[in-house]
């Protein structure tokens, strides 16, 4: 069952992506990634990972997803002005990123190919990461609380007009 | 649950090691190939996920939750990244009235 679940949710995963970047309009390029992200979901959860899934669905499908939609709407993008590159460019573009692909692919051919490892049950659950999240890596989450108000208070300086106007 | 885990065996690490790939790759070349900013933006989104993915894989295989800590700290790192880039970007489209990346080539030359 499970490998052709993975199998449906990973041509998903590079049918969306694909999509992603070769859509015309802004707009349906940022519903393919909701979709991309949906289907990144599925995979987390087949990976026994069900709390970093549903994370993924809140925080990127959700806020970040909107976010992006937000600003396409108020720079008023949904529709195809975009100019286009030479078709030398992008033919090349293409290639160098299936080499990269290659190079990526021939590269980790190689690893070693171990059966996953048992897991306890409360792996990937609330509880299982929490427990390392607020005993390991204490001091990065609070760490990574400072960049967010970091991160606030710069959206919110950028974002306003002219402070002198 | 059980059957769940068992069958798991089926699909290798190498399953996720390519996918991961084929999906970086993908981000990379929407990076190449679109010259809006926003699609660019798009695409870097794709390239964490990509690494997300593969950092996922890797703790399930290995047993060892650290790993899913870290995607949560790359999700932290990312929805901070939208957020300051976004404003960044509508800055940008205030000044030049364009999402076009070639009008910003003030530094070149």
């Amino acid at each position: 069952m499970t490998p052709i679940a993975f199998l449906i949710l990973a041509a998903l995963t590079i049918g969306s992506a694909l999509m992603v970047v070769f859509s015309k309009n802004p707009i349906y390029s940022v519903l393919w990634l909701v979709i991309c992200f949906f289907s990144i979901t599925g995979h987390y959860i087949l990976l026994d990972a069900g709390f970093l899934g549903i994370v993924n669905l809140i925080v990127y499908a959700g806020a970040i997803m909107v976010l992006f939609l937000f600003v396409i709407m108020l720079l008023n993008l949904n529709k195809e002005t975009e100019p286009h590159k030479p078709m030398l460019l992008k033919v090349a573009a293409v290639f160098s990123a299936c080499l990269l692909m290659i190079i990526l692919a021939a590269s980790l051919r190689e690893y070693d190919t171990r059966p996953a490892t048992m897991i306890t049950e409360e792996f990937g659950t609330a509880k299982g990461v929490g427990k390392v999240l607020f005993k390991d890596f204490l001091l990065p989450f609070e760490v990574a609380s400072i960049l967010f108000i970091s991160a606030m208070v710069g959206a919110v300086i950028l974002g306003k007009k002219h402070v002198n106007d | 649950m059980e059957e769940l885990q068992n069958s798991f065996r089926e699909i290798g690490i190498h399953h996720y090691l390519f996918l991961s790939a084929i999906l970086f790759s993908i981000g990379v070349m929407g990076v190449l190939l679109r010259r809006n900013f926003i699609i660019i933006f798009m695409s870097i989104e794709l390239m964490l996920n990509a690494v997300n993915i593969l950092l996922a894989a890797f703790s399930r295989f290995h047993g060892d939750q650290s790993g899913q800590v870290f995607v949560f700290f790359i999700m932290v790192v990312a929805a901070a990244e939208v957020a300051v880039g976004l404003g960044i970007l509508v800055m940008i489209y205030r000044n030049i009235r364009s999402t076009d990346i070639n009008a910003l080539r003030n530094l070149k030359w």
